[in-house]
């Protein structure tokens, strides 16, 4: 049998991208395998649980810097955030990664000041986080489900499964999100580790990826409340169940006035805040 | 038709050699990018896309502006476009491969990169730019290949191709229309959050492609025999003027909407743009630039004098070139992020490890158009005579 | 037949396989490679375990394990973080184990070089799980 040169070279092209294809697609089948399921795989007993997760926040409780602080070392610490502050104490603008954080009222609440609002009113600290919103844009962009909603309500994020495009950092109207724009196991200038003191019982991250607060799924699946509502002063952060009716959270939104961030956008927030109300004024 | 990139003059091979330097220079510090993270740019945490994605979005548009080609000479039977349409073709090839780059170097997780296909996020514009960008790269590679092959062999293409002609006419329009969803439904960047987006994007791309494709044509008629026609580049060159014309018009909508209505949130990142904000002006002399050479370019092209002079047709090219440049693949996509969330202006600027990258990548896309255009032209040097029947 | 350039080509081949088998022949000489891994099971905490239990047991059997633990780390992970469940029930004991690298596994194999890096070395493979999870504190294997 004679073929021409170019009539084999068609063929045997043909065949290698079919064979390695197939080679390809057979080594695959693992990633299609059904992943576990119950029973042979179950939640905790004492683990929390909601229908929808929220958050109330009064800020009145928290009378002194030490009282905010702690919450944010808290947070910070439990989960290994890197800090990566100046070698002067100053904050590093550029790869700084935070969970939670606080803001004044203006910038927290943009264009729901006034003029005649007094600068004190204006630089009222509020604590600012991921809002695990109803509705979240940046589920609705990460191209891999890298981030999406848990069953509770909580906007998850999975470090094994983010391609670091960022989209969801674009797309958050909140500026919840934080990117990894270098190894957090590094040295700052002075010597110190970015991560002072490393919480073994939980993973780091590594550069590349995007992290945010996740509400503490490794704490609520042990039965314990999120770290930030263990540090705050006594009701200072309240953490419960807005489905359930008896839950402190949803009797504080029911009959109280609380706000949230940027409402407007119909992402649908689930931190709420506690304004103008009890100690405060 | 391959081996006909490997034979040329010492100019060719200086000139590849040129462009295989620099990529390597980019390649380098791609590697020290890759090395330490993206914390190599000037990118930050209120500022998350920058050069590189920039460059992706203006040179999504050059990509899709080969159908200002393809429309008039295979849908309307144009003649004139005959020989020139492989040059946009291949231009859009060259354009796509450095988007696909462009977005590679900007990942954090480059290798996880396959995660987009494992699983699918139909909600997401990314996945959907992903798919239509590889699909238009593999229809322009076929069209391309298949029609300068027959006009090798002097004969019309076969009839299988035609459906892929004009299968890439609204592939065209859609790989830049996801592009511009990716900007115009965030909810929380009021400097995208406009509906004339993509209608801008196109315009935009309509304009620049083409001007581009002017200025290759020309200098292509230059260093060989191969002459895409004076009246082809004519007919090119209107379509640039009322592309360029709508464009600028989109541009001027977008302002009215932003300052008449009188809402901070639409109003502060044009202002930080075009007069600067809270003391960061960084970008207002290039945004200024943009402007005048967009409103001078735009006079050009349309005073027909001008335009008929193909010495100030490419300076109004050039011009116009560089003025979309400077507004798609820079000031668009910093606008959108400053100001921030909290309403609070953090700059950006791209670094040195930044620029060489977009350089490099820039080099890797001329490299591709390089190699392409050659064995274009040698395919119609060695058939020049030949009538073409497409 | 004659074979036209005939030394050349020999010569060539003999390069050729030269170049191509080296890795090997390399190995073998400096006398690398040859040993195999053997992954130490002896630490304090799986010790401990053999005390109360009677007998040396992880999540599945040696076999299971050798043969799956990258799909069974990877269902695992999809399980805790996607699926929100943290438990899961054996299929050799029916024991219930807390589904975690750091927390579970690397408990009772607290020597990750000896026991990790023994196999992943020989095979020269690096699972990239280090590059966010905390490798535990290298404990001295206990003299029994």
């Amino acid at each position: 049998m004679s073929m021409d040169r170019r009539s084999f070279l068609k063929i045997a092209g043909i065949s290698s991208i079919l064979g390695f294809g197939a080679s390809v697609a057979s080594a695959t089948h693992t990633i299609w395998q059904k992943g576990l399921e119950p029973p042979q795989v179950d939640k905790n007993k004492e683990a929390l649980i909601a229908k929808r997760w929220a958050m109330v926040v009064d800020m009145s409780k928290f009378k002194t810097d030490e009282d905010v602080k702690q919450v944010i070392t808290a947070c910070h610490q439990t989960h290994n955030v890197p800090d990566f502050r100046n070698a002067d104490g100053s904050v590093n603008k550029k790869d700084e990664i935070k969970w939670i954080w606080q803001a004044s009222y203006e910038r927290a609440f943009p264009g729901q000041d006034n003029k005649y609002m007094s600068e004190h009113m204006k630089e009222m600290p509020f604590f600012v986080l991921c809002n695990h919103c109803d509705n979240p844009p940046c589920v609705r962009v990460c191209p891999t489900k890298a981030t999406f909603k848990l069953p509770d309500g909580i906007t998850m994020q999975d470090e094994h499964r983010c391609i670091g495009c960022r989209f969801c950092m674009a797309a958050c109207p909140y500026g919840s999100r934080s990117f990894n724009w270098r190894d957090p196991r590094g040295t700052n200038p002075n010597g110190e580790p970015f991560i002072k003191n490393e919480n073994k019982e939980y993973p780091m991250r590594t550069k590349g990826v995007v992290e945010k607060c996740t509400f503490c799924t490794e704490r609520l699946s042990v039965g314990k409340l999120p770290a930030c509502v263990e540090a705050a002063p006594k009701g200072g952060l309240l953490f419960g169940d807005m489905e359930d009716p008896n839950s402190e959270v949803r009797k504080i939104v029911t009959n109280q006035y609380t706000i949230r961030r940027k409402s407007d956008l119909g992402t649908g927030p689930a931190i709420y805040y506690i304004v103008g109300g009890s100690d405060h004024a | 038709m391959l081996e006909k990139a490997l034979v040329g003059s010492k100019k060719y091979w200086a000139w590849l050699m040129f462009l295989g330097a620099l990529a390597l220079v980019g390649a380098y510090y791609y590697y020290q990018q890759f090395m330490y993270g993206l914390g190599l740019t000037g990118l930050h945490r209120d500022v998350t896309w920058g050069l590189y994605i920039g460059q992706f979005t203006f040179l999504v548009g050059v990509a899709a502006s080969a159908v200002m080609l393809v429309i008039p000479h295979y849908l309307h039977d144009f003649k004139t476009f005959g020989k020139i349409v492989i040059l946009g073709e291949f231009l859009a090839i060259s354009a796509v491969v450095m988007c696909i780059l462009f977005i590679m170097v900007d990942m954090g997780q480059p290798m996880r990169v396959v995660n987009i296909f494992l699983h699918p996020t139909l909600t997401a514009m990314v996945f959907w730019d992903t798919v239509v960008l590889n699909g238009y790269l593999f229809i322009n590679l076929l069209v391309g290949w298949v029609t300068l092959g027959s006009d090798r062999k002097g004969i019309a293409p076969p009839k299988w191709i035609k459906p892929f002609i004009y299968l890439s006419i609204p592939w065209a329009i859609s790989i830049h229309t996801v592009t511009a969803f990716l900007y115009a439904g965030i909810p929380g960047r009021h400097f995208w959050l406009s509906a004339i987006m993509a209608a801008r994007f196109l315009a935009s791309a309509f304009a620049g492609g083409p001007a581009l494709l002017i200025i290759l044509a020309l200098i292509v008629r230059k260093i060989s025999k191969f002459d895409a026609g004076k009246e082809a580049i004519q007919a090119v060159g209107r379509i640039v003027a009322y592309a360029m014309f709508a464009n600028v018009f989109f541009l001027g909508l977008e302002f009215f909407t932003a300052f008449y209505s009188g809402i901070p949130g639409h109003a502060q990142s044009f202002l930080y743009l075009y007069t600067g904000l809270e003391g960061h002006s960084e970008l207002v002399p290039l945004m200024w630039t943009s402007t005048v050479f967009a409103a001078i370019s735009l006079t050009m092209l349309w005073i027909p004098a001008i335009r008929r002079n193909e010495g100030t047709l490419v300076l109004a090219c050039i011009m116009l070139f560089i003025s979309l440049w400077i507004d798609k693949g820079f000031g668009l996509i910093i606008g959108g992020f400053v100001p921030n969330p909290f309403e609070e202006v953090h700059a950006y600027w791209p670094t040195m490890p930044e620029t060489m990258i977009t350089v490099g990548v820039w080099a890797i896309g001329f490299l591709v158009l390089s190699l392409l255009y050659k064995i274009a032209i040698t395919v119609r040097e060695e058939t020049a005579g030949i009538e073409i029947e497409h | 037949m004659k074979i036209y350039d005939g030394g050349k080509i020999f010569l060539g081949l003999l390069v050729f396989v030269a170049l191509a088998t080296f890795p090997f022949t390399y190995n073998m000489v400096m006398g690398k490679g040859t040993k195999a891994p053997e992954p130490k099971t002896d630490t304090p905490a799986i010790q401990e375990w053999e005390k109360v239990n009677g007998k040396k047991e992880c999540v599945e059997s040696k076999d299971f394990m050798r043969k799956e633990h990258m799909q069974l780390l990877n269902n695992w992970r999809e399980s805790v973080v996607r699926d929100y469940n943290r438990g899961y029930i054996s299929t050799t004991s029916h024991k219930r184990f807390n589904m975690s690298l750091q927390n579970g596994c690397m408990t009772c194999h607290s020597n990750k070089k000896k026991f990790c890096d023994e196999c992943h070395t020989y095979m020269s493979v690096k699972p990239y799980c280090w590059d966010c999870h905390i490798q535990p504190e290298e404990k001295e294997e206990a003299k029994s």
